[in-house]
C-alpha cells in the first residue's frame, strides 16, 4: 500500500472507531478529508431531541474536533433525503411485509458505499474509508477483491458488508480490520483523541430509544393492523396488533398461553396472520437467499453446489451447510444442523474460514 | 493556490481602521460607562459620540438607537419586544416567507405565545408587493416585519412603498436591514420605517454588535432585564469597543458606498455574464436588476450545491449555498423554495457575494475554475444527458 498522493474521504461518525481509522490513515501518509453524514433529522415529532445518538449535534462536534486535531479538512454532508428514501422507507416497508430488516446493511449498500462513495468521486478523491472491523484484500489468482473478517472476531463486521461490489471494494479502505477493539482504544488514548472513551453505539441510529414499535406507529401508522394468531395447523389462538410488530422466533408479548410456550414461526402478510408453534417448530433445515452478491468468489454456475459456512443473523455464529444455486438469483442452503429462527429479511452471508464468499437476503426456509 | 473569499453576505473582515479605533477600549480605556469615576464617564461620552455618529448615518436621533449583540438580537427585540408591549391592540403580525431565520423563527415562536402570523408569499423574484401587504392587514394587525434585502438571493424589497402601506394603516413597520447595511441607503426618514435592524460584521465591523433603530414613540418590552442601559430597553454593560468599531465601520461604508457599489456591480455583472457564457443551463435567482450590488445566486441544473461547494473549497474559493443548519450541513434554501424553485434545483444553488476587496483577478480565477468543476460533476450526474 503506497499511499503517496492518494486522497481519501473518511466517514467519521464521531465514535472512537472512525476517529482512529482517520488517525491511522493520516499517519500512513494519505491525504485525508473527514466527513460526517447527516442522515436523519435530530428532532422528530414525539421524540426528545436526539442528543447522543448518531447524527446528533454532539456526534458532529466530536467528529469535527477529531478532524481538527488530526489537521484534516472536515465537512458535514447532508444525506437526509437519500437516507429516508432508501433506508427508513425500506425499513418500514420490510416490517409491513412481515420481514425483519437489517437497516445497517441497506445503509451500507445505498448510503456509505454508494452515495458517500459518489461524493468522494465528485470531490476527485481516490478512496473512502470507514471504521469497520473487516479486511479488504486482493486475490491475484482470481483477480478479485476479497472481504475477510476483522482479526478481532468479537468485533467482526464483515456480515453487514457482504453487499459490497468489486468496484466498491477497490475504492474502500478499512484500516481497523487488522486491529482489535482494545488496540483501537489504546491508539485513541495514545493520540489523546477526545472520543477514546466513548461507549459503543448498539441501537439503530434513527431509533435512538431503541423502541422500534413506537417508531413504526409514528412513521407508518398503517402498521397497526390487527389479525389472527394461528398455530401451524391453522387453529386461531388469539389476536395480534399487526404483523410488523412481530419477528420470527419471538416468544414474549404474544398474549396467548398454552401447555407449552409458543414462538412465532412465520409471518403471513397475504392473510395478515402470525403463525406460532412449539420450540421445535421454530427450527428449520434450510433457507433460501435472494438478491445475491458474490464477493470473494466468482458467481457459481446454475445448479452448482458447494460446502460453505453461513451466518443468518448479525449475532449468530457461522454454521456449516451446503449451498446450491437453484435459480438465477436464488440460493438454497441446507444446514448441517437445523437452525433456530431463520428470519426472512435478515442477511444470509456465506463464509469460507475468514473469507466472505457472498450473501443475500433470506426469503424463506 | 489563490484564496478567494466570495461569501461577504456571511461575514466580512474587520477593516484595519476599525480595529485601530477599537483597540484602546480593550485595554487602557476599559471603563464601564455606567461608573461614576473618570475612566467610566470618559467611556460614557465615547458611547454617546458613537451613538451620535451612528444616528447621523441613519438620519435618526441618537435616542432612537438601541445597541444589541447583533442582527439576530435586534430582530428578536423588534418582534418580541413590540408584540409583547402592544398586544392589547391586537395579536396579528405580518411577515414574509423569505425572511432570515432570526425573523422567521421568532415569528413562529410568537405563534406559540398566542399571536397569529401571516407569512406573505413571494413572486418568482422573491418580492412582495404593497398591494399584497395592504390586503393582509387586518384590524388586529400590530406589526409588519419585511426584510430590506434578501440575504440569499439579494432581492431588494420596495421598503418605502411597503412602509407607507403600514403607516397608512397605523401598523408598526420593522425591516431587517442586516444584508442591506453598507450596500443601500439606510436613511430611516426616507424609508419611513419604524424599526430597523443592523449587524456590524456585515459591513466590515466587528462580530457581536448590532443595533435596532426604534422610532420615537414606539413602545418595546425589553428582552434582557437587569440594568438601566439603552434607556432600560436592553440591560447589560455596553460593548464599548464593538460599538465604537460599528460607528467607524458604518461611517466608512457610507462614505465609500457609491464608489464601491459601482465597482462591485461591474465585477458582479462580469461574473454573472461570464458564468452564463461558460456554463449551459444555469439560472440567475432573484431579481435581475432590483438586487444587492454584490450578490450572485445561480441555480446550476443537474448538480448538488454541496459537492460544488466542497470542490470550490478545494480550489480555495469560499462560497455558499442554501442556508447552513446547526451542524453545518446544507439544507435546501427556504427562500428558493418560497420563490417556486423546484426542490432538486434549489439543491444545486450557489451564492457568491463580492466585497470591497474583491479583485478582477479573483473573478477571473472563479470563471476559470468553476466551469470545469460543473462539467465534471454533471458528467457524473445521472440526471444530466447532453
Amino acid at each position: 500500500m503506497a499511499p503517496a498522493g492518494k486522497k481519501v474521504l473518511i466517514a467519521m461518525s464521531g465514535g472512537v472507531d472512525s476517529s482512529v481509522a482517520a488517525a491511522l490513515l493520516v499517519e500512513a501518509g494519505y491525504e485525508c478529508v473527514g466527513a460526517t453524514m447527516q442522515l436523519w433529522p435530530r428532532a422528530l415529532p414525539g421524540l426528545e431531541e436526539n442528543e447522543r445518538g448518531c447524527c446528533s449535534l454532539s456526534a458532529v462536534e466530536d467528529a469535527r474536533r477529531v478532524a481538527n486535531q488530526l489537521g484534516i479538512p472536515y465537512y458535514v454532508l447532508n444525506m437526509q433525503d437519500e437516507f429516508e428514501e432508501h433506508v427508513v422507507k425500506d425499513f418500514t416497508a420490510e416490517y409491513l411485509a412481515g420481514r425483519t430488516p437489517n437497516p445497517c446493511i441497506v445503509c451500507n449498500r445505498k448510503i456509505k458505499f454508494e452515495a458517500f462513495l459518489a461524493k468522494a468521486c465528485q470531490l476527485g478523491l481516490d478512496y473512502i474509508a470507514t471504521g469497520h472491523y473487516a479486511r479488504i484484500g486482493f486475490d491475484e489468482e482470481s483477480r478479485r477483491y476479497t472481504l475477510k473478517k476483522g482479526v478481532d472476531l468479537g468485533k467482526d463486521q464483515s456480515y453487514v458488508l457482504y453487499s459490497m461490489t468489486q468496484t466498491q471494494l477497490r475504492h474502500t479502505l478499512m484500516p481497523l480490520g487488522t486491529y482489535t477493539k482494545e488496540e483501537t482504544r489504546r491508539i485513541a488514548q495514545r493520540l489523546g483523541l477526545r472520543t477514546a472513551g466513548k461507549p459503543e453505539s448498539q441501537e439503530i441510529c434513527f431509533i435512538p430509544d431503541n423502541d422500534y414499535h413506537r417508531f413504526l406507529r409514528d412513521y407508518a401508522p398503517e402498521a397497526e393492523n390487527p389479525g389472527e394468531i394461528v398455530n401451524t395447523k391453522g387453529e386461531v389462538l388469539g389476536t395480534h396488533r399487526g404483523i410488523a410488530f412481530y419477528t420470527v422466533g419471538q416468544r414474549r408479548g404474544l398474549g396467548i398461553s398454552g401447555p407449552e410456550p409458543y414462538y412465532v414461526v412465520r409471518l403471513e402478510p397475504e392473510t395478515n396472520r402470525v403463525v406460532v408453534g412449539t420450540a421445535e417448530e421454530v427450527f428449520a433445515k434450510s433457507c433460501t437467499i435472494e438478491k445475491l452478491n458474490w464477493v470473494s468468489m466468482a458467481p457459481p454456475e446454475p445448479g452448482e453446489s458447494f460446502e460453505t459456512g453461513v451466518k443468518i443473523r448479525y449475532n449468530a455464529s457461522v454454521v456449516s451447510g451446503v449451498a446450491t444455486l437453484v435459480g438465477p438469483d436464488r440460493l438454497k442452503v441446507e444446514f448441517a444442523e437445523p437452525q433456530r429462527a431463520v428470519t426472512p429479511g435478515q442477511a444470509g452471508v456465506l463464509y469460507q474460514g475468514d473469507l466472505v464468499l457472498g450473501g443475500g437476503t433470506i426469503t424463506g426456509t | 493556490m489563490l484564496r478567494v473569499y466570495l461569501d461577504h453576505a456571511a461575514t466580512t473582515p474587520v477593516r484595519p481602521e476599525v480595529v485601530e479605533e477599537m483597540l484602546p477600549y480593550f485595554t487602557e480605556k476599559f471603563g464601564n460607562p455606567s461608573s461614576i469615576y473618570r475612566i467610566g464617564w470618559e467611556n460614557r461620552s465615547v458611547l454617546d459620540d458613537a451613538r451620535d455618529r451612528i444616528a447621523a448615518q441613519l438620519a435618526a436621533d441618537s435616542s432612537e438607537i438601541i445597541f444589541t449583540s447583533g442582527g439576530s438580537e435586534a430582530d428578536n427585540l423588534a418582534i418580541k419586544g413590540y408584540a409583547l408591549a402592544n398586544q392589547k391592540r391586537g395579536k396579528h403580525i405580518i411577515t414574509t416567507s423569505v425572511e432570515h431565520h432570526a425573523v422567521l423563527d421568532t415569528a413562529k415562536y410568537m405563534e406559540k405565545l398566542g399571536f397569529e402570523v401571516t407569512f406573505l408569499p413571494v413572486d418568482e423574484y422573491g418580492l412582495v408587493s404593497p398591494k399584497q401587504l395592504a390586503e393582509a392587514i387586518r384590524p388586529d394587525t400590530i406589526l409588519v416585519s419585511i426584510m430590506y434585502a434578501n440575504n440569499e438571493v439579494g432581492t431588494i424589497m420596495p421598503i418605502k412603498e411597503l412602509a407607507k402601506v403600514a403607516r397608512e394603516a397605523r401598523v408598526a413597520f420593522h425591516t431587517d436591514a442586516v444584508q442591506a447595511g453598507g450596500s443601500l441607503s439606510l436613511d430611516v426618514q426616507d424609508l419611513g420605517v419604524d424599526m430597523l435592524s443592523l449587524s456590524a460584521h456585515k459591513f466590515y465591523g466587528p462580530k457581536g454588535v448590532g443595533l435596532l433603530y426604534v422610532r420615537k414613540g414606539i413602545r418595546l418590552d425589553p428582552l434582557i432585564h437587569g440594568g438601566g442601559q439603552e434607556r432600560r430597553r436592553r440591560a447589560g454593560t455596553e460593548n464599548v469597543p464593538g460599538i465604537v468599531g460599528m460607528a467607524k465601520a458604518l461611517e466608512l461604508a457610507n462614505a465609500e458606498r457609491e464608489e464601491n457599489m459601482r465597482r462591485i456591480t461591474a465585477l458582479r455583472d462580469k461574473l454573472i455574464l461570464g458564468l452564463r457564457d461558460r456554463i449551459p443551463e444555469i439560472k440567475l435567482n432573484g431579481h435581475p436588476t432590483q438586487r444587492l450590488p454584490n450578490n450572485v445566486n445561480i441555480s446550476i441544473k443537474y448538480i448538488e450545491g454541496e459537492s460544488l461547494l466542497l470542490n470550490l473549497d478545494m480550489k480555495g474559493i469560499a462560497a455558499s449555498s442554501g442556508s447552513a443548519c446547526t451542524s453545518g450541513s446544507l439544507e435546501p434554501s427556504h427562500v428558493l423554495l418560497a420563490m417556486g424553485v423546484p426542490h432538486e434545483i434549489a439543491h444545486g444553488s450557489l451564492r457568491l457575494t463580492l466585497g470591497r476587496e474583491t479583485t478582477e483577478e479573483e473573478i477571473d480565477y472563479v470563471l476559470a475554475e468553476l466551469p470545469p468543476i460543473v462539467e465534471k460533476l454533471r458528467a457524473m450526474s445521472p440526471l444530466y444527458q447532453e
